[in-house]
């Protein structure tokens, strides 16, 4: 397909596509996505972004570009994002409410994607305490669904949230996140609608590690007809020891592993390989679960792991990359 | 304070009602309101309806009161307050993950709208907060506006009965069936309204 290059000209999107982004025309054409996130490095060389992003790029449509995920301060989404266009790499440009307000977002996103990036996600944000800078003021001046809305609004209503012209919009294919092994569990489907009400065409969730609980929030999701009005992409990631499993069910917002999970790390003699082939199993039974259009792998600061664990569990079938 | 809060919401029903009730009220005082002038009834109207739901909500004076929204549930007490909740970080037992010893705001906001007869009204998209409204009254700004819809869509029809019935226009006002106009009819007179109707309508104010 001859595709004009989005990171150096302006031009429509493919016909029935909101954007340019791979990850659309994939999970448009039925295929199963498969996205990872990159892990951004403390560092101002452009080459450690790029070596992390090396391993990734050969099995996935897009690479996420986290935003100061946990509230630790690294380098920033859309510095990374830019340098994964400028290779030829397909980003998603990840973005959280709590470090910005409305004028810097609105502004960050014509940039990001006069650069070259048509993949979005919004989110809401960790709180400041979890992180590197707990002193730091949270601003939290959108939260995830007035962020989607707005984007959504600048792309196809061609204006800012003031009513003001943009005379060539956003092409930008527009995420969320959901999170659906946490409380208050009933409410997590009508939440998911939500954000689809307010703009988002595919969601990334975070860990899955307990499947029989997804499995129940993917019903009620298919009950409410969600899945036909959006892609699913859950999240996986291997665990490095049961110690580590503990230590970030405790300490990272938002994650949810059960116990049967962390006894199998425990009693595993290489606890490495035994974190990966439980994320390969995951992913397999991920994958047969009905209203589910694809997998995000989220390996903490283990990039080339990523690439075996997509390879091993055969999601990549008979693609040729 | 917090009991208070959690009351308030497992009653969301209630206060639902009493809510409504409320409205009504300030909406039926526009005249009043009109008369003194809004800016000088706002400042004794914020007073009270401060302490009235600080008392009940904990309430932080946004100034664009989303309680009705919200299963009566102040979302500004969320620690990131949030207008389109909750989080991606809630705590077992549903606890906040910034504050890990209250409830989380936006659980109680959608148990508390489940009970509610217009609970449905919490999965609308809710803009993000106007930082410029804090402090002001939040009661008034919904009731006056209220008030000026209400009167919009009155002398709308009004404006057509005087067209349509120009010598009976005032022996019989607003007591006069309310027939559906058909739409080009409705648009002739609200953007160009002939003079002697006009006449007619500030007639019948003064």
């Amino acid at each position: 397909m001859t595709q004009p290059d989005p990171a150096t000209t302006y031009a429509p999107p493919p016909e029935g596509h909101v954007s340019h982004s791979r990850l659309e025309r994939v999970l448009r054409s039925g295929r199963f996505a498969i996205t990872a996130e990159l892990n951004p490095p403390d560092s101002a060389d452009p080459a450690d972004v790029y070596e992390a992003a090396q391993p990734l790029s050969e099995v996935v449509d897009a690479i996420n570009a986290t935003d100061a995920s946990g509230a630790n301060c690294h380098m920033s989404s859309i510095g990374i994002s830019a340098l994964l266009t400028r290779a030829g790499y397909s980003p998603v440009y990840q973005i959280s409410c709590r470090d910005r307000n409305r004028i810097a977002i609105q502004g960050d996103v014509l940039g990001a994607a006069a650069m070259g990036v048509s993949n979005v996600l919004c989110l809401t944000g960790d709180g400041v305490g979890v992180g590197d800078q707990p002193g730091a003021k949270p601003v939290f001046d959108f939260d995830s669904i007035s962020l989607l809305r707005t984007i959504r609004t600048m792309r196809d209503e061609k204006v800012f949230l003031s009513g003001r012209k943009i005379t060539n919009p956003p092409q930008l294919f527009l995420g969320a996140a959901e999170n659906p092994c946490i409380e208050p569990h009933d409410w997590r489907p009508d939440r998911l609608a939500k954000k689809i009400k307010a703009g988002a065409e595919f969601i990334q969730t975070n860990y899955i590690y307990d499947i029989p609980l997804f499995e129940k929030f993917m019903a009620r999701v298919r009950d409410l007809g969600l899945d036909k009005q959006v892609y699913i992409l859950p999240g996986v990631g291997p665990l490095a020891s049961a110690r580590a499993a503990r230590w970030m069910r405790s300490n990272v917002p938002g994650i949810h592993i059960p116990d049967d999970v962390i006894k199998r790390m425990e009693g595993a003699e290489k606890p490495g390989a035994e974190g990966k082939k439980i994320c390969i199993e995951l992913i397999q039974q991920i994958r047969e679960i009905a209203g589910v259009s694809g997998v995000h792998v989220m390996a903490y600061r283990k990039e080339h792991q990523v690439s075996e664990i997509i390879h091993e569990s055969g999601i990549l079938g008979t693609r040729i990359k | 304070m917090y009991r208070l809060r959690l009351f308030a919401i497992r009653h969301s029903r209630a206060f639902e009602w009493i809510y409504r009730r409320v409205e009504q009220t300030l909406v039926a005082m526009d005249p009043l309101f009109a008369r003194i002038g809004y800016e000088r009834v706002e400042r004794p109207v914020a007073l009270v309806e401060k302490a009235v739901k600080t008392v009940l909500f904990d309430c932080k004076m946004c100034g664009q009161c989303v309680l009705s929204s919200t299963g009566m549930s102040c979302p500004m007490n969320c620690p990131k307050q949030l207008r389109n909740g909750p989080c991606g970080g809630v705590r077992p037992g549903a606890y906040c993950e910034v504050k890990p010893e209250m409830k989380c705001v936006w659980a109680l906001a959608w148990d508390g709208a489940s009970r509610m007869k217009n609970g449905s009204q919490i999965t609308e998209v809710l803009p993000p907060v106007e930082r410029n409204l804090e402090g002001s009254s939040s009661w008034l700004r919904v009731s006056r506006e209220k008030a000026v819809h209400l009167r919009e869509a009155r002398e709308a029809r009004r404006t057509t009965i005087a067209m349509a019935f120009s010598g009976a226009r005032k022996v019989e006002p607003s007591t006069a069936p309310l027939v559906e106009e058909p739409e080009a009819a409705h648009r002739d007179v609200t953007i160009d309204p002939p003079a002697g109707a006009k006449a007619d309508v500030k007639g019948d104010k003064t």
